[in-house]
């Protein structure tokens, strides 16, 4: 009954044909090139840190591949001074919307420099707690909204994150206060191990919107066009003074939670199957309009494979982590006690800044 | 856990072997989870609750300290909650942010609640049966680092280790190495540098920090007269500033040198790029163990 209440919004369908006519002129070829070249930068960089990460050379890496039209889809929809808050399955978002790539594997690579964003970017370092990122989402938002200015805030976060508090306390405070934020639900199937009917008794995350009395709608999370135009337009609604909107893009976990994570021991092969691969769709969808273009493929190829491995180089020759960022960031102004471990320690390490290993 | 058997595999086969009644996969929420574990406790189950990391807890602080801590002392032991509380914690194995705290001194500060922490395979299983036994709440907090560091035969059969009694895990006269959890290996690694100096090292492996082996530390300490106490917990107001005050209550007029203490710093628990430096290690623990025996 809710699925019809809140009907999965899309686009173009399984065989890339368009299925809403009135798009045509705003999916144009160039536009087209664009979300294909994003989702396939991201997904090259996924794929890359997947096997950095199997030959030690980065930490746990949480993997999205199938989600790549959620995640691009909703960052290009988002204006430069917009902010966003992600988690740490969202690098895709954070690379679209103009994140570091390399500070992104610096990141995964245990280096706290990887949560610095780039001048002019609004990028909340990853959140790894469970949807403590809401909350946070609401008050920049709020913030947006005293300062009397035109920005937006999209927070990323899983089906999962809906079980836990600040998930309900985020979206009820931005929808009295009336805050400018979008709640962008990546909904994959799974929380780890546990499917998405044993996260909750709702049959979409959509209908939750319902009990804040805000908007809620249900997208086809691996269309990118319907996640670009239905993130757009609840950013508009949202920028108005109208207050948050709740998205929920309905995708699909291809690969394993993380690279620590073993997904045959709780899921099937088979459950995937009925989405189709974001980027295989776009694909079709553009072969069909006759936008393809073999030439324009090979070129992004190697820009991509080029800016990955220059990535990749710079990752592994930056300097070597800095004993003193252990303690120099902590307070504005360091307290003696602090100050008091620091020298001591300093004075152990009798001026070996790195390369302490356990014996 | 159920499903999956757990992120470390420690309820591996578990659901298998008892149903989906027994061993249940929650949704995701630490507050949902120890709020009905509360709510079972004091209805006849015997909730042992799996937090996935001791990091993520926090969440569910405000259920374990305003419920669970004080439900027995409100009802004047009317109502109880008997239940267990499981937590990988610890760093030193890459994990990322969050992870790898190391906040046992919370649950020490805690009234009502009671803290255990393994640093052997015989110990795990005598304390996970204790714990599950014990009439009051129990955290076991599970070293991460020592998940997979080593195996020791233990018995098939059912046995407890008695909660409040470490273990003495070397004999020595010259000074006390007190540690719990992936501390022990560590001051184990230290001790046998300092016994290449010709330092003889008593070591307490405290197995339970709430509450501590009053008798066991002060015996150790009376008798070497010297204490280094480690552990990865942040310094300031950690587990260390409690043992140090049972010392000084039990043992002070028999200390030939101030009790040192090796602790995380009092910063966030790094990324893991840095872990190495915030982790006390064997050498930062011998450089103490050297100055406390030459004071
Ligand atoms: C408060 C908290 N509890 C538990 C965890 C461990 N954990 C990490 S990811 C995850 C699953 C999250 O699922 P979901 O919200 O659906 O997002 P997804 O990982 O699928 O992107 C869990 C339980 C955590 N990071 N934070």
């Amino acid at each position: 009954m809710m699925e019809k209440q809140f009907p999965l919004k899309k686009l173009i369908d399984h065989d890339g044909n368009l299925t809403d006519k009135s798009y045509k002129s705003k999916i144009d070829e160039s536009f087209s090139k664009k979300l294909y070249y994003h989702m396939y930068r991201i997904r090259m960089f996924d794929r890359k840190a997947i096997r950095l990460q199997r030959q030690g050379r980065i930490g746990t890496y949480p993997p999205f591949e199938g989600q790549e039209a959620s995640q691009a889809g909703s960052a290009l929809a988002l204006k430069e001074d917009d902010w966003m808050f992600p988690t740490y399955r969202d690098h895709g978002a954070k690379l679209v919307f103009g994140a570091d790539m390399t500070d992104t594997l610096l990141y995964w690579n245990g280096r706290i420099e990887g949560c610095v964003p780039p001048e002019g970017r609004k990028i909340f370092p990853p959140a790894v707690p469970i949807a403590t990122q809401l909350p946070h989402a609401a008050g920049a938002a709020w913030a947006e909204k005293l300062k009397g200015t035109n920005n937006a805030v999209i927070v990323y976060f899983g089906d999962g994150a809906t079980s836990e508090g600040d998930f309900h306390e985020g979206i009820n405070f931005s929808s009295v206060f009336k805050a400018p934020v979008v709640f962008f639900n990546q909904n994959n199937g799974y929380a780890i191990s546990v499917p998405v009917a044993r996260q909750m008794n709702s049959e979409t995350i959509a209908q939750k919107a319902v009990a804040y009395g805000i908007p809620g709608i249900r997208v086809d999370g691996n269309d990118c066009f319907a996640v670009y135009f239905e993130t757009k337009k609840a950013l508009e609604y949202a920028r108005k003074g109208n207050g948050p909107v709740l998205i929920e893009a309905v995708t699909w976990r291809k690969g394993a939670h993380t690279t620590a994570d073993d997904p045959t021991r709780y899921r099937s092969d088979n459950e995937g199957k009925k989405f189709t691969d974001p980027l295989v769709r776009l694909e079709r969808f553009m072969k069909k309009s006759g936008f393809w273009d073999e030439q324009w493929l090979f070129g992004i190829e190697e820009t991509v494979e080029e800016e990955i491995n220059t990535s990749v180089e710079e990752m592994e020759h930056y300097p070597k982590p800095d004993v003193n960022d252990l303690f120099d960031h902590v307070f504005a102004r360091m307290p003696d006690d602090l100050m008091e471990q620091k020298k001591s320690y300093l004075r152990y390490l009798g001026g070996k800044n790195d390369g302490i290993t356990h014996r | 856990m159920g499903k999956n058997g757990g992120v470390f595999r420690a309820t591996d086969g578990l659901q298998d072997q008892f149903g989906e009644m027994r061993v249940v996969d929650t949704p995701l929420s630490e507050s949902g989870i120890i709020g009905t574990s509360v709510g079972l406790a004091v209805n006849g189950f015997k909730p042992v609750a799996e937090i996935q990391f001791l990091g993520f807890i926090y969440p569910a602080y405000d259920q374990i300290m305003t419920h669970v801590s004080r439900i027995r002392q409100l009802s004047m032991g009317h109502y109880t909650v008997p239940m267990v509380i499981r937590a990988p914690y610890g760093a030193g194995v890459r994990a990322p942010e969050i992870h790898s705290d190391s906040v046992e001194a919370i649950f020490m500060h805690m009234p009502g609640i009671k803290v255990v922490c393994p640093s052997t395979p015989y110990d795990a299983k005598g304390l996970l049966i204790a714990a599950v036994e014990d009439p009051d709440p129990v955290l076991m907090l599970e070293p991460m680092k020592l998940y997979r560091a080593g195996r020791q035969e233990v018995p098939m059969g059912k046995y407890t280790v008695e909660i409040g009694k470490g273990r003495k895990v070397k004999e020595g006269s010259d000074l006390t190495l007190i540690a719990w959890g992936a501390m022990v290996p560590v001051v184990e690694g230290a001790t046998a540098m300092a016994e290449d100096e010709g330092i003889s090292c008593d070591i307490v492996d405290l197995r339970t920090l709430s509450p501590v082996d009053r008798e066991m530390i002060s015996r150790s300490v009376q008798k070497t007269g010297r204490a280094v106490i480690v552990h990865e917990a942040h310094a300031i107001g950690g587990p260390a500033d409690h043992i140090l005050s049972v010392i000084n209550e039990t043992s002070f007029l028999y200390l030939r040198a101030p009790v040192e203490k090796v602790a995380g710093f009092d910063v966030p628990v790094p990324f893991f790029a840095l872990e190495n430096h915030f982790l006390p290690t064997p050498d930062r623990v011998l450089d103490s163990i050297l100055r406390t025996v030459q004071f």
